[in-house]
């Protein structure tokens, strides 16, 4: 089946035979990745540009380097160095950049539903990079692509998200991911935090941390969104780590074989115990690892490639 | 004036249980029993077969965004789309820029009113800038034609304030309008909390934070004797709250909003700004609670919360655009769609909704169309189906949900005090 997008804009609006598609596409970049060269032509003359209306390094620079390792011309910029600081609109600022003759988009921004109000907008495909509490389409397709690494496929398989998933687009579009791929997903936390609302998704909420860790295969953390949230929903940083923080003694309730996962950036000795973050159980690394492949893919598809077609690297 | 005989119209006035086939006759911009033969040879003759013959809509919440915000709307233009909807009468709030916390403003909005197409009563606010920190002179806005008071869109969060108000207001015979929000509830949402927020990962205004403040206000009322109109319900718990208020007897009152009855948070799913207002659209519960308030009276009556925006505003991000959707050129359509034909309403009792009822809530001389009464008439077509362009329309502002839909019910003729202001798709009134 051909790819057909223009835009990746959420998880859900993906089938899962697209969702295949982009991991599998993934995986031949990954491979390259490997290599000692990494380079492939296939964006050779396209640009793309990194619209970053919100903070973020990890995934700026995943996007930065998928992009070079494609050979397209890729430029970053944010927030407080663009006109948008003087009062520009996300039209003008995205039309501009589509008549600097962009090939591309890459937006993060904390409103949610913007990048597919950018894609009503411009003519150039529009990848999401993160939307408010919204989307996070590419960290949810890479930690699917490291669990089934991992697991196999990730079908039948107990995924616990932990943490702040209220204000989490990691784990809204995690939850898109792996429900349409037939994983059990429980979500857990304090109830502030984890509402129940959630269960309309298609997930188990808990708010009790040893039953619902207990035969998880994979337990993905998320960070305390302090920036997003409105007014205190938990009472300390110290209290949330007393009740669900990951520690030594809590991983005993895991399965063994079972792995620790975390899109970053982590808050050490807060949802997870430093000795655990950097234990053979933890796949963060190869998280992080896996995103450039995930967002080579992404952007490949996007621009019209197609996922046999996946180039070797030049020597 | 010119002598006006309306003919063979379905006349429905509910103020005076009117309802058949007939006549109706003005004189003098009055409604009259009957004109005489020489005055029938004389007067201006409308044939209404066909079409339903009402009172002037009445609604008591719109917003015509002059003085300081006229990009938006003017008192000329929103009286427009008024006429054009079938309304003859409309009571503007005071959120304008300088917010109408003084009879200076007020003095500024009924000068501009005479120019109307429509009769546009004036709001004063309850507090100076609408700030919630000290009360406006209510007895200055009273002498300078305030038909009532409010801060709406913003919500008095102190009690101690909002009780001295009402009892303050009560004096001079001013109702006080709320639009009732909790903000410490509902800050930075924009959207009903719920699954929907929960998909779209938008910031919920949970219904409770509406639930409260009704309640506080209830209990205020009870306690000060004040007559508090709560503005644009929106969910069922408060529907609920006023049908016990109802029955013991407090003063209150209540508004939908033709939105709150035809939609549901369900139309956010593509971040259409033009679904964006405060208080949201809620759950299909919560409409079907507020249409069940509006047939059993314990809703008052329909007020459409008209409240225009540039195309420059809306076309944002949903988190950045600002609140409020177009209603008075669609208002009667969609409540004719809804409570009529989807919720079998009688049609009479919609259109008491629409006039006797919203002008008793603040004791406007209008709604009705009996004999001696201001000559406000609408006339329409319920059956006409049509297509509602936004840009075609009167508002100067273009955020309706409805716009490039089909509506059924259509006004054809809207007179003013004896005058035909509107008719046929276009304002013909001369000041």
């Amino acid at each position: 089946m051909p790819w057909h997008r223009k835009h990746l804009l959420t998880v859900e609006e993906l089938s899962c035979s697209e969702i295949e598609q982009l991991l599998a596409t993934a995986g031949a970049f990954r491979r390259i990745l490997d290599r000692k060269v990494k380079k492939v032509p296939a964006l050779r003359g396209k640009t793309i540009v990194n619209l970053f209306l919100e903070p973020s390094t990890r995934t700026r620079l995943s996007f930065e380097m998928a992009a070079k390792f494609l050979s397209a011309d890729v430029i970053s910029f944010d927030a407080a160095s663009s006109s948008t600081s003087k009062g520009e609109t996300l039209r003008d600022t995205a039309q501009n950049i589509q008549a600097l003759s962009a090939d591309m988009i890459v937006i993060r921004h904390s409103a949610s539903g913007s990048p597919l109000y950018l894609s009503r907008v411009l003519d150039i495909p529009v990848v999401n990079a993160g939307d408010g509490a919204h989307e996070h389409p590419t960290q949810a397709l890479l930690d699917v692509f490291t669990m089934q690494e991992k697991l196999g496929s990730v079908k039948g398989r107990k995924i616990v998200i932990l943490g702040d998933i209220l204000f989490s687009r990691v784990a809204r579009s995690n939850i898109h991911a792996l429900t349409k791929l037939g994983a059990n997903v429980t979500i857990v936390g304090p109830s502030t935090l984890v509402p129940r609302w959630f269960e309309s998704l298609g997930v188990q909420v808990s708010h009790n941390l040893r039953s619902a860790l207990a035969d998880a295969d994979v337990v993905m953390l998320l960070r305390i969104q302090h920036e997003r949230q409105a007014s205190s929903h938990f009472p300390s940083l110290g209290e949330y780590t007393s009740m669900f923080g990951l520690n030594q003694a809590r991983a005993e309730w895991i399965k063994p074989d079972a792995i620790i996962m975390h899109p970053g950036p982590i808050n050490r000795g807060v949802e997870i115990d430093s000795a655990l973050a950097d234990s053979p159980r933890s796949v963060i690394l190869q998280q992080v690892t896996n995103g450039i492949a995930v967002r080579m893919a992404a952007l490949y598809l996007c621009s019209g490639g197609q996922p046999e077609q996946v180039t070797t690297p030049v020597e | 004036m010119p002598l006006l005989w309306i003919t063979n119209g379905r006349v429905i006035d509910p103020a005076s249980k009117r309802d058949g086939v007939g006549d109706v006759f003005i004189a003098d911009g009055k409604f009259v029993a009957s004109l005489t033969t020489a005055q029938k040879k004389n007067a201006k003759k409308i044939n209404a077969r066909g079409l339903v013959v009402c009172p002037g809509l009445v609604d008591i919440h719109v917003h015509f965004r002059e003085p300081g915000q006229t990009h938006k709307e003017t008192i000329l233009t929103g009286s427009h789309a008024a006429a054009a909807g079938g309304f003859t009468t409309v009571v503007c709030m005071p959120n304008t820029a300088p917010v109408a916390d003084n009879a200076g403003t007020i003095e500024l909005i009924n000068n501009a009113a005479r120019k109307a197409a429509v009769h546009v009563y004036p709001t004063g606010c309850i507090t100076v800038g609408m700030k919630g920190a000290q009360l406006a002179p209510h007895g200055s806005l009273k002498k300078a034609g305030v038909v009532a008071l409010t801060d709406d869109g913003v919500c008095i969060q102190s009690n101690e304030l909002m009780h001295r108000a009402v009892e303050y207001a009560k004096m001079f015979d001013l109702s006080v309008l709320d639009h009732c929000q909790d903000e410490s509830m509902t800050e930075k949402a924009v959207m009903n909390e719920g699954v929907v927020s929960t998909r779209l990962g938008l910031r919920g205004w949970p219904h409770a934070a509406e639930d409260i403040i009704v309640a506080r206000n209830i209990i205020l009322s009870a306690y000060s004797g004040a007559h508090i109109h709560m503005q644009h319900i929106s969910s069922a718990m408060s529907v609920e709250l006023m049908r016990r208020a109802k029955k013991d007897g407090i003063n209150v009152t209540a508004e939908a909003t033709p939105h709150h009855i035809a939609l549901t948070e369900e139309s956010l799913g593509t971040y259409d700004t033009n679904f964006k207002m405060n208080p949201p659209l809620r759950t299909e519960k919560d409409r079907q609670a507020i249409i069940a308030g509006l047939k059993d009276g314990t809703l008052a009556c329909i007020g459409t919360d008209h409240a225009p925006h540039t195309p420059d505003e809306k076309d944002r991000e949903f988190d950045y655009a600002p609140n409020g959707i177009t209603g008075l050129e669609t208002a009667l359509p969609v409540c004719l769609a809804v409570l009529v034909r989807e919720n079998k309403f009688k049609l009479p009792y919609v259109i008491d909704l629409m006039t006797r009822r919203a002008a008793e809530v603040l004791k406007l001389p209008a709604g009705t169309l009996a004999e001696g009464a201001t000559a406000d008439v609408c006339l329409f077509d319920p059956e006409e189906t049509w297509l509602y362009e936004a840009k075609t329309g009167f508002s100067k502002s273009l955020n309706s949900p409805w716009s490039g839909q089909k509506l059924t019910g259509r006004v054809k003729t809207t007179i003013v005090s004896g005058q035909v202001v509107y008719h046929d798709g276009k304002i013909v009134y001369e000041v």
